[in-house]
């Protein structure tokens, strides 16, 4: 299958493949673990059982996400051992120790009270059931602040020195943790997380909507969801610029693969709108550009110069067209989600909110874009730092493990295969526990299964369509 | 005096490893159980006696392969790839276990083929951290700071030996598990369950014991000769003693204890791994001062280490509460 690749190509397609499907699920848990807080914070709040039923019912679509971010996760934590271990030895005095705080301080945290979240409603009450829902919520959200600030160090180093084996070793440690690139890396992935979670369930709202406007449950969600598209997107957007302005300052390389700027422009760079980067020629074919929009964007000003890849040695280009395509996709798919937030606004206004069949489908057809927005939005920043792993300090080449092609072959081979199969049969499940409505005294992940013999369990929905559980 | 910090990562290291060994040996032992309890209902108190659980217990691996690439960075980069496949293939089999705890739940039609998934990759799993362990004992090959060898050196028959044992051992984890969470018929069995088991896993450790010492001259030397002998000589003298313990308490049907008697056995015959490792972290080529991360890595971590360990250990031991007692069939955990 992959005959003729050699042994780093072929680590890296397997990094990209393991690393591509964890990150769904982050983006997905830690998000709907937020919005599971909340719903238990309105419940404990007003009682009303709108509220109690919404957050069983999520709870076990979060239950199976989870249950594949955590596995998947694992997958990643070996991988850099394994495929990356001069990589490992090198930057392993800095970045480990970010990891291990990520560990002790988050995973630790998720997987100790994910239990009472799940199971543990009846056993504790309500309260110290929040409490642990709160802390699974808290978790996520250290989880991705120690993980970014590993990531943000390999794009924009500080705080570190080298010694006498070639290793990084930290010289300060606070320099290192909040290096130039964390704070705003940290900002756009979080919200990145609460979109998508937002999106797929305003999606989940508007398809029983679509059936029935008169539902509670779905009701409540996607009117919830609507108000986080409204409010989200557009500080997104803005975090993304801001984003964009700090990757100028440090890794003026990736945003000119990003904008397609082989050539530099002394007066005003313009915005290449679309057209086909072609690596080879060192220029964008078939482009659609507006003069001087690029300068006006970058460096606010029309005029501005603006340095290209022709100022940067060939061995240093990252690879351009993915660059530059993946963070129009992101773009693009940032800006629906603003189209979205005010036609849900405008129907609001109007009234139409649950009725309204064009805005139904339109959140209904945004599910999925939040997964691909983080997806193109990391395949821009990790394909834009190429070819380094430490940016500037450190090249992929130089990283990879003395490991024989073949036997990389074969575990992205058995990845692939595995991946699809199992995380393919678990979206299905996800879907499944979608497609029917949360209803009155909806039960939580294990109150609805067949090992509950007491015979109470109500006719769910899943039942009700005749699909097996 | 000043501390060596190299000396106390060492044993952080080694503890979160031993922690994992305990904890998540006795959910994979049940997954291995699992074709020995075909009734449906069985199955579902099996897998409700850990799935409150059972992530927690698999984040010690993830702390001992992470704390391992932050505390010695050289180790991590030598061990993974020698125990490449080794490791892809534990990574697989856990995939494969963990998604079942709740996928088993979620499909009818399909649950036959995640009660597949739950066993195949609870095997899997653990015969790849035996022979992991095998092959790390047997020494790979380094040059400069890399490893040297093939991609198939760990396969050898003392590996396999390690991989087996290692079945057994979870195994009998999960057997004097299922002893102590649940009634019935369904601990009576595990009560058999558990004599054969003890008597395999006495099998193996006889047997790796007694292969170790040949893979290296200084093993040999470690565990025969003066004074390692004073240090040596009680770990054989305690396994004798808690078998015995072991066998009364399963004989008068003492639900409690022959878990915490496994657990003991475990505990010593990772003490003996110890000292037969000690100092090496890759035996016979690096030791644990060459592998060890600066100064300064070691002792920002420290701070976590002494703040979080604590608390882990308290909201674990806390979980673990929550769910104590016998886990009754039908009722699940709700
Ligand atoms: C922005 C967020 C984010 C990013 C970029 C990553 N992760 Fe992740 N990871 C999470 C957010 C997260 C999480 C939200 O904390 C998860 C997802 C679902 C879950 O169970 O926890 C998780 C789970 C998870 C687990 C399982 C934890 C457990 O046992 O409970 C491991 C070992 C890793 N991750 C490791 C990694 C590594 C080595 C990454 C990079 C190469 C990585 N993650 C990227
Ligand atoms: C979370 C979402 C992430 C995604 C989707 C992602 C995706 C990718 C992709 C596509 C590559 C390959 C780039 C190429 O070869 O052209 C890559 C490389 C890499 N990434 Fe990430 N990444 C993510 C996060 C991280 C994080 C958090 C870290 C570290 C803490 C990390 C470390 C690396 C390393 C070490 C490589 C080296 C391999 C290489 O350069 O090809 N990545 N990643
Ligand atoms: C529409 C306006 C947006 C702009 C201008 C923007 C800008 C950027 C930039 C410049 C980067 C690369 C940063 C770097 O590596 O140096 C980036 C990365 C990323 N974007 Fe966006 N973005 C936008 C929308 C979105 C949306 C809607 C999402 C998801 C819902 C998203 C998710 C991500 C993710 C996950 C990354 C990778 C992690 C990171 O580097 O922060 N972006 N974005």
């Amino acid at each position: 299958m992959f005959e003729g690749w050699d042994a780093v190509v072929l680590a890296r397609a397997q990094f990209a493949f393991t690393m591509s499907f964890h990150i769904i699920f982050p983006a997905f848990s830690i998000g709907l673990a937020s919005y599971l807080a909340v719903l238990e914070a309105l419940w404990l709040w007003t009682g009303r059982e709108v509220f109690i039923n919404l957050f069983n019912y999520w709870l076990k679509i979060f239950a199976v996400a989870f249950g594949m971010g955590v596995v998947s996760g694992i997958v990643m934590s070996y991988q850099f051992g394994t495929n990356w271990s001069v990589f490992s030895d090198k930057a392993g005095p800095v970045i480990g120790p970010l990891m291990a705080y990520e560990v002790l301080t988050a995973f630790f945290l998720e997987a100790g009270f994910l239990g009472v979240m799940l199971f543990g409603l009846e056993r504790v009450g309500p309260r110290l059931h929040f409490l642990a829902t709160l802390m699974v919520a808290i978790g996520t959200l250290i989880s991705a602040f120690w993980i970014l600030s590993a990531n943000s160090w390999m794009q924009t180093p500080a705080g570190h020195a080298l010694n006498a084996d070639g290793q990084f070793i930290a010289v300060d440690w606070f320099k290192v943790i909040f290096n130039p690139s964390f704070p705003y890396r940290l900002v756009h992935m979080v919200l990145a997380a609460y979109l998508t979670t937002a999106l797929v369930v305003g999606a989940v709202g508007a398809f029983h909507l679509l059936r029935d406007p008169h539902l509670a449950g779905p009701r409540v969600m996607f009117s919830m969801a609507m108000w986080m598209a409204t409010v989200v997107a557009p500080i997104q957007i803005f975090a993304g610029d801001q984003h964009g302005l700090n990757t100028l300052e440090h890794q003026p390389v990736k945003i000119m693969a990003m904008e397609g700027h082989f050539q530099s422009h002394k007066d005003g760079a313009p915005l290449i709108l679309f057209g086909w980067p072609d690596q080879a020629a060192g220029k964008v074919k078939y482009a659609i550009e507006v003069p001087k929009l690029g300068s006006l964007i970058l460096k606010h000003s029309l005029d501005a110069p603006m340095a290209g890849l022709d100022t940067v040695p060939r061995e240093n280009w990252p690879p351009v067209a993915i660059t530059f395509w993946s963070f129009r996709i992101m773009v693009g798919m940032g800006l629906l989600m603003v189209g979205l937030g005010l036609f849900s606004l405008w129907a609001r206004w109007r009234g139409t909110l649950y009725h309204s069949r064009p805005l139904l489908m339109f959140a209904l057809l945004m599910a999925p874009s939040g997964f691909i927005a983080v997806l193109a939005g990391w395949i821009t920043t990790e394909t834009g730092r190429q070819p380094f792993t430490v940016y500037g300090l450190l090249r992929t080449v130089d990283s990879a493990s003395p490991l024989a092609a073949p036997a990389v072959a074969s575990s992205l081979i058995a990845f692939i295969i595995v991946y699809f199969a199992v995380f393919g049969a678990g979206t299905i499940y996800i879907l499944r526990l979608m497609a029917a409505p949360p209803h009155h005294g909806e039960q939580g992940p294990r109150g609805d299964a067949p090992a509950h013999a007491a015979g109470i369990t109500p006719a769910s929905g899943v039942v009700a369509q005749g699909t097996a559980r | 005096m000043s501390i060596d910090f190299t000396i106390v990562w060492a044993f952080i290291i080694a503890f979160a490893v031993f922690v994992y060994v305990v904890m998540d040996g006795f959910d994979l032992g049940l997954g291995m159980l699992f074709p020995l309890f075909p009734q449906k209902a069985d199955r579902d108190v099996i897998m409700n006696s850990v799935a409150p659980v059972w992530d927690g217990n698999e984040t010690w691996l993830v702390l001992g392969g992470g704390g391992l690439m932050a505390a010695f960075p050289l180790a991590y980069a030598v061990l993974m790839p020698a125990l490449y496949t080794p490791m892809i293939a534990m990574l697989l089999g856990l995939v494969f276990r963990g998604v079942a705890f709740e996928f088993r739940w979620r499909t009818q039609s399909e649950r036959n083929l995640w009660d597949i998934a739950f066993y195949g990759g609870s095997l899997l799993a653990t015969l790849a951290q035996g022979v992991a362990l095998g092959a790390i004992l047997q020494g790979v090959h380094v040059e400069g700071r890399n490893y040297a060898g093939g991609w198939w050196d760990w396969l050898t028959p003392f590996s396999v030996l390690t991989g087996l044992a290692l079945v057994v051992g979870y195994s009998l984890l999960g057997a004097t598990w299922l002893v102590m969470k649940t009634e019935g018929e369904l601990r009576d069995r595990a009560y058999v369950l558990s004599w054969w088991l003890l008597f395999a896993m006495l099998g193996a450790i006889g047997a790796v014991s007694a292969a170790t010492p040949f893979l290296h001259i200084e093993y040999t030397q470690r565990w025969f000769s003066w004074p390692g002998i004073v240090l040596t000589a009680p770990v054989p003298v305690a396994v004798a003693a808690v078998t015995v313990l072991l066998l009364r308490s399963l004989a008068r049907k003492r639900d409690y204890q022959p878990f915490f008697l496994t657990l003991t056995l475990f505990a010593l015959s990772y003490a003996g791994l110890g000292i037969s490792m000690w100092p090496y972290i890759v035996p016979q080529s690096i030791t644990i001062w060459q592998a060890a991360s600066p100064e300064n890595s070691q002792v920002f971590m420290l701070f976590g280490v002494a703040v979080m360990i604590p608390l882990i250990l308290g909201y674990t031991g806390w979980a673990y509460y929550v769910f104590r007692g016998k886990v009754k069939a039908g009722s699940g955990y709700h």
